[in-house]
């Protein structure tokens, strides 16, 4: 019988199908943890007296609290350090290897990963965070969990599921010059909605799919969840084996050929039905940037803020004109015309060294923009050295940019990388939630070559503005 | 986990969509390694409004929310089912629910359920017109009841029987612990290892 990626990689891993309403139970290839959604889930093993099964299996980082500058001092915020600091003792009294704050390996969880080769075509990632959908991009069925999951995965290796549906989200075509994956994943929101994906594994295929280097399909799967979608894939093809060759944890010698064997058998069956299909055309896609309050809420951006008068639907109507109060935006006005007073290049979407690359091209020579802020993070320690020996920190630092340490920082304004109450970002991150980046903060979701070109004229921009 | 057959309480009409998880707890509150006391994290960038539903008695002493299609979208954040049950819901009713959210209610307690957007829009008015309300939530029966209005709602058959049953699912899944260690032999030499270190 044909089947889709979703469900080859699925079927390898159901360790007993359920009967009736109960569900499969699936096996866990890879658990990530990290200082937020784990310590409550750590308690609980210790409570039930139950042991980590598989800490083999298991890899904990520090990303979502620690603070981007002067990461040698202690942190300053008690609650943040407390966190870290039980992290630190969970790892060390279940034989957790951790990457903590200053190691050569220290970064965003989703970075982390596939940089160590951990993420491999056809495993099961899970992680207590919902952009766990980023390890996709390897042909792995990779999806966030809730804390009382992850305890369960802790005290198990498993987790009972439901099978998720499938949903293909072709896009053919060629990009033009200037237009990214994260312009990919923005439009395929806006048009399928944050609640079109619920229930669905999104596969991502097509010509201008396979055209995307690995860092740029970890950037499409990782905003799946930003669909509702559960998790997105990509079949693994040449482009990801010579990603994984030769990094610490893919396989070598025998092993190597046996699993690139198996990993080449990891593709959609010709003739197998997808529950929902989409279709893109990659020729019409240009820079896309959002506008409100919900990554949904995007538009091309040399369109203008919409007029909520004009939408039917009455909950997305009353949703615009919510988000167009909050943004303070009006109606009518360009989005180039949109000043900023922060640009924040970044995040598991798009801090990975490709992104700083890109941004990096388009701030030489040029200056961030009079009253503009601009910090660059990198999405790990390992990242940040390769920018560094490529002197790309030159770059930001003649541009006026902050250079700091790798992290979650602003993306989700948990340390201290924060917007004030009013003030406005172009961000480089994955979620335009009202508060997200600060109480009252107002985000812009943007590609790096956008964010790169919003710093220097400080008004939404991409870097055709700047010619 | 408690069992849960049926609640009833009074009901908290919140008129807004795409609620999501940085609303329900924004990430400032998250730091805490303990599993109590988010009530105060609850919905807090809106508490500072004094018009906003909470603020505003009975809505105050409320335990059944309901709220517009796709609640609880965005983080995997489990600390939003904690912030809502340690305020004193018990059932959020919407139309449509984020998966993990409704995942995450499920391993709690909290009832997603389920409703038609068209019996989301009659209990709003019906709260609004008349606050202080009483909502019945049957889980046996599957049905919302309110004054004269009933509507029936969905969710998940096994999540239904484990919240009927108040079961542990970890416990659940311990009882196949043979099919766990049977598939481990069975995998593949050269899947990664993330070499763990030895315990101190």
């Amino acid at each position: 019988m044909s089947r889709t990626l979703a469900e080859k990689v699925w079927e390898a891993h159901v360790v007993r199908h359920g009967t009736g309403a109960e569900p499969d139970l699936l096996y866990i290839d890879l658990h990530l943890l990290h200082e937020v959604t784990s310590p409550q889930a750590f308690d609980g093993l210790r409570q039930a007296g139950r042991p980590l099964r598989r800490p083999d299996l298991t890899i904990a980082t520090e990303d979502h609290n620690v603070p981007t500058v002067d990461i040698e001092l202690p942190i300053a915020d008690p609650v943040s350090r407390t966190q870290v600091e039980t992290l630190r003792k969970n790892c060390a009294d279940f034989g957790v290897r951790l990457h903590p704050m200053g190691d050569a390996e220290q970064g965003i969880v989703h970075v982390v990963g596939p940089q160590l080769g951990l993420t491999q075509p056809g495993m099961t990632v899970v992680c207590g965070d919902s952009h766990t959908s980023t390890h996709g991009a390897f042909g792995a069925l990779a999806f966030g969990i809730g804390t009382s999951e992850v305890e369960h995965v802790m005290a198990t290796q498993t987790l009972p599921l439901k099978p998720f549906k499938t949903m293909a989200i072709t896009v053919d075509g060629t990009l033009r010059p200037g237009v990214t994956a994260k312009d990919v994943i923005l439009a395929v929101i806006a048009r399928i909605g944050t609640g079109g994906g619920q229930g669905y594994v999104l596969e991502y295929r097509g010509s201008a799919i396979e055209a995307l280097s690995m860092e740029a399909r970890m950037t499409v799967c990782n905003m799946s969840i930003e669909a509702g979608a559960r998790a997105g894939m990509i079949a693994p093809d040449q482009t990801t084996f010579d990603y994984l060759r030769g990094r610490p944890h893919a396989p070598s010698g025998a092993d190597w050929d046996t699993a690139v064997e198996y990993w080449k058998s990891l593709r959609t069956d010709e003739g197998a039905e997808f529950d929902a299909e989409v279709h893109l055309d990659a020729d019409d896609l240009t820079p896309f940037v959002t506008w409100g309050t919900n990554p949904g809420q995007g538009l091309p951006l040399s369109a203008s803020v919409p007029d909520p008068e004009a939408i039917v639907d009455e909950n997305e109507r009353v949703a615009a004109e919510k988000a167009l109060s909050y943004m303070g935006l009006t109606a009518g006005t360009p989005l180039r015309d949109i000043h900023v007073d922060t640009v924040f290049l970044g995040s598991c979407t798009n801090g990975r060294i490709e992104d700083l690359r890109a941004a990096a091209d388009v701030l030489r020579g040029h200056r961030v923009a009079e009253g503009v802020r601009m910090l660059v993070v990198p999405g790990s320690m390992r990242v940040r050295a390769q920018a560094e020996a490529e002197g790309l920190h030159e770059v930001f630092l003649a541009a006026g940019a902050e250079w700091r340490q790798a992290g979650c920082s602003m993306c989700l304004g948990m340390n201290p990388d924060q917007l004030k109450p009013g003030e406005r970002s172009a961000s480089t991150s994955n979620r335009n939630f009202e508060g997200r980046q600060g109480k009252g903060g107002r985000t812009h979701l943007v590609s790096p070559l956008v964010a790169a070109a919003t710093a220097v004229r400080g008004t939404l921009s991409s870097p055709a503005d700047l010619v | 986990m408690e069992a849960f057959t049926t609640h009833t309480g009074v009901g908290v009409p919140l008129r807004r969509s795409n609620v999501d998880t940085d609303q329900i707890i924004p990430a400032v509150y998250l730091k805490r390694v303990t599993r109590s006391g988010f009530e105060d994290g609850l919905f807090a960038a809106w508490r500072g409004d004094e018009q906003f539903v909470l603020n505003r008695e009975p809505f105050r002493a409320g335990s059944v929310l309901v709220a517009g299609p796709d609640f609880g979208t965005g983080s995997s954040r489990e600390h939003a089912v904690w912030a809502l049950m340690d305020y004193g819901f018990r059932v959020v009713i919407s139309s449509r629910f984020a998966d993990i959210f409704r995942g995450n209610s499920g391993k709690q307690g909290l009832v997603a359920a389920q409703c038609e957007q068209s019996d989301v829009e009659l209990l709003w008015k019906l709260l609004e017109n008349e606050p202080g309300t009483e909502v019945t939530v049957d889980l046996t029966r599957n049905t919302v009841v309110a004054k004269d209005f009933t509507a029936p709602f969905t969710i998940d058959e096994y999540t239904r029987w484990r919240l009927l049953e108040g079961l542990d699912d970890i416990a659940l899944t311990l009882r196949h612990a043979d099919d766990i260690a049977t598939f481990e032999r069975n995998r593949p030499g050269w899947l990664p290892n993330t070499e763990p270190v030895p315990v101190s």
